[in-house]
């Protein structure tokens, strides 16, 4: 299947850095894809080009098989910028109308629409009230209710869950599922490396303006796992290191160990067998993406700057 | 071009609808309206009313003391300056004897100080006298006087401008009138709607609205249908108030007398005469006449069309000025006050030459100055109010509307290039430098 968004050797240099230095991906069609890395790293000058607002100095952008065109592509992204706004004075319904017609929807369609997910996420009372009568996490749904109403086939989405409580957060994210099901194509920038792991199927993670990691989340457990099982046993143990492996910590009835290089885990359990301990768990431990980030970011030497690029 | 209808759109409909601007538009005329009748009244009403003693041992200047509405003059015996008070009196007058053609003083003792206007109408009254007196001890007989004094006020002048081979009644005052309030009412509109531009462009960069509309919008086009958006609420406004200001001055005119009213109209079809067999016109009519008679002296349609020309020129070339400057700064408004120093520095500058050329229509600095774009809408219009083409010849005109309009599509081609770059960007306010870097780098 050809991707729906396919990035090749992306530019963006401002006078006092390179904001994004050569970096390539491919996003499938119907596919949550994350993009990751930390403040600073990219990731807005990466969206805002793939959204049109900048022009790359160098590289292409291919959507939907054709080179982005962003005069007229506009309507096929929605775009929900980290940083998010809306006219505070401005009625609610009016509001979600007049960002409908900018992206081009005719106005008995846009209202259609409007109300259709108005009613969805019980907000119908909401429309003749004003932005600012809003709390934040209303606020964010409306935010978000327009980014997706003209029915986009990219959606972009900046940190979609910060100050939404748990329940609309849900709903969010539901909705999210919802949309990749029915074939939009979802980018997901956050670096909340939970939410990540819980929906993304593909993620790249980006640093000082590089690509420094891309694949599924399971590959990339795999290549950034560091052989390290738990033993749950019946009763406190208290192993020695020895040829298979040795000892990462020890608490209570839950020993953790590193596979020396050369064995396997089996060799671990009859190693345990032939001790006659009495083993009532045995798991991998794969590393959560937030030690796989942490590490990456790390060792590049990031230095988090408080300001967007010039 | 469809969604710049759309951005115009609600930039207008968001002010217009604004119970704010509805209050501005009405309460406004009924103000102006309302505060020259209070003044009027009040100038009338306000007076304070003075009683003066008045000790003279000349003899002459009684004659000369007449009462008005504000002082009343009496010349006792028994009064001095430490019983004027018991005695009612506000004020006493001590003059002393005139002998000689040597500088002397007079003296008023007075309960409350005497106001500047009232102290110099006694001086020259008292002066007045002394004149007199002198010129008849000289040997001039007093009816003689007395027709020189009615003769000397007499003369008007009357100043014709020479189009060809007609001429047409002139007048000086009105025009500075027009002139000052013209440019006047551009640069105060300026101000306001430029501000306003500003205020709406900071208002989508702090509450990061921009960035949405730009995923859908290009900048260039926000920032014009904002600019245009609220240029027309500033025309609908003007429109409305020029409305009502005619209406409220017809409305006015009905509560004149009918009889006034009547005589107006004759004045009017005998071109200031009264027709022969009709009585003399009383002399609130004449002044009714005369108003009108100047009023109509003036070019109505060419003054209302320029002035709506360079209000749209001025408009447009410094509102983009100010959407570059909203553009640049976050919420801090100290930083919008010294960006905006470079843009409101040209506009009191224009105002102050504007105030000079009311006067003078034709000097070199009024010339260039109505040239410039920066100055040439306040200062064209305090021109044009002398008449075109006596003193605008009409290439000047030309001329200077074709330099607005190119200067205005430079300024926001210009505003264009920073805005599009200082829209997205949070933090430090950026150096001129690197401004003008943004501005003149390729898209």
């Amino acid at each position: 299947m050809d991707p729906i968004l396919s990035l090749s050797h992306l530019k963006k240099y401002y006078s006092d850095q390179k904001a994004v230095d050569d970096i390539s991906f491919d996003i499938q069609e119907g596919s949550i894809f994350g993009l990751l890395g930390p403040n600073g790293a990219g990731k807005t000058t990466l969206l805002r080009m793939i959204t049109g607002i900048f022009y790359p100095d160098s590289g292409n952008i291919t959507l939907d098989g054709k080179a982005f065109d962003p005069i007229n592509d506009i309507q096929k992204i929605g775009y929900m910028p980290e940083e998010r706004g809306l006219y505070k004075k401005m009625k609610i319904g009016e509001q979600a109308l007049y960002l409908a017609q900018l992206k081009g929807l005719s106005k008995a369609d846009a209202t259609d629409k409007i109300k259709y997910w108005f009613k969805k996420f019980e907000m119908e009372s909401w429309w003749n009230k004003k932005v600012e009568d809003l709390s934040k996490g209303m606020s964010q749904k409306l935010q978000f209710v327009t980014t997706i109403l003209h029915e986009p086939k990219l959606i972009i989405l900046d940190e979609p869950f910060s100050g939404l409580d748990p329940v609309n957060a849900n709903l969010i994210k539901d909705e999210i599922f919802n949309l990749a099901k029915k074939g939009s194509t979802i980018i997901f920038s956050t670096h909340r490396m939970e939410q990540v792991e819980e929906i993304c199927d593909q993620i790249v993670l980006v640093n000082l303006g590089k690509k420094i990691l891309d694949g599924t989340v399971t590959d990339i457990k795999q290549q950034f796992k560091e052989n390290i099982f738990s033993i749950q046993t019946a009763e406190a143990i208290s192993l020695e290191e020895n040829a298979i492996f040795s000892v990462v910590s020890t608490s209570n009835h839950t020993t953790l160990v590193k596979i020396q290089h050369g064995y396997k885990s089996n060799d671990v359990l009859a190693y345990l067998l032939k001790e006659k301990i009495e083993v009532v768990g045995y798991n991998e431990v794969l590393p959560s993406l937030n030690e796989i980030f942490i590490q990456l970011v790390e060792d590049t030497h990031s230095t988090t700057r408080a300001f967007q690029p010039l | 071009m469809n969604k710049i209808w759309l951005i115009i759109q609600r930039e207008y409909t968001t002010r217009v609808s604004n119970k704010r601007f509805l209050l501005v538009t009405f309460l406004m005329p009924i103000l102006i309206v309302g505060l020259i009748a209070a003044s009027a009244y009040v100038s009338v009403s306000g007076i304070e009313h003075r009683k003066i003693a008045v000790i003279d041992p000349n003899g002459f200047i009684q004659s000369a003391l007449k009462n008005s509405e504000q002082i009343e003059f009496s010349f006792p015996k028994d009064v001095d300056t430490n019983n004027y008070k018991e005695k009612g009196y506000t004020d006493v007058l001590i003059i002393p004897k005139f002998e000689g053609r040597e500088k002397t003083e007079y003296i008023l003792r007075s309960k409350k100080s005497m106001g500047l206007m009232l102290q110099n109408s006694i001086t020259n009254k008292i002066n007045n006298a002394i004149e007199d007196q002198m010129l008849q001890e000289a040997g001039i007989q007093q009816n003689v006087l007395d027709s020189i004094h009615t003769a000397s006020q007499f003369a008007e002048l009357k100043a014709y401008e020479d189009k060809g081979s007609s001429s047409k009644e002139s007048n000086a005052g009105l025009a500075m009138g027009i002139g000052y309030a013209s440019g006047f009412l551009i640069y105060l509109t300026m101000f306001i709607y430029g501000t306003m531009v500003m205020r709406g462009v900071m208002e989508e960069k702090t509450n990061r609205i921009a960035e949405v509309i730009i995923s859908s919008v290009k900048p260039f086009e926000l920032m014009l249908g904002k600019i245009i958006g609220i240029g027309a609420v500033g025309l609908t406004q003007f429109i409305l108030w020029i409305t009502l200001i005619i209406s409220l001055t017809s409305v006015a005119s009905n509560f004149l007398p009918a009889d006034i009213q009547q005589q107006v109209t004759a004045l009017q079809q005998n071109n200031g005469q009264m027709a022969a067999g009709m009585a003399n016109a009383s002399e609130s009519a004449k002044q009714i006449y005369a108003m009108q008679h100047t009023f109509a002296t003036a070019n109505w349609p060419l003054i209302i069309s320029c002035f709506i020309f360079y209000f749209l020129g001025g408009y447009l070339f410094y509102s983009s000025l100010f959407a570059a400057v909203g553009s640049v700064v976050n919420e801090d408004a100290q930083d919008a006050q010294s960006l905006l120093f470079p843009v409101t520095m040209p506009l009191i500058f224009s105002y102050i030459i504007t105030n000079m050329v009311t006067q003078n229509p034709n000097t070199p600095i009024a010339f260039w100055a109505s040239m410039i774009p920066f100055s040439s809408p306040m200062v064209m219009m305090a021109r044009i109010a002398y008449g075109v083409p006596s003193a605008v010849s009409y290439w000047e005109l030309a001329l200077s509307m074709g330099i607005l309009i190119i200067g205005f599509l430079f300024t926001t081609w210009l505003s264009g290039k920073i805005y599009r770059t200082g829209i997205l960007l949070y933090g430090k306010k950026p150096s001129w430098k690197l401004m003008i870097q943004w501005a003149f780098k390729k898209s």
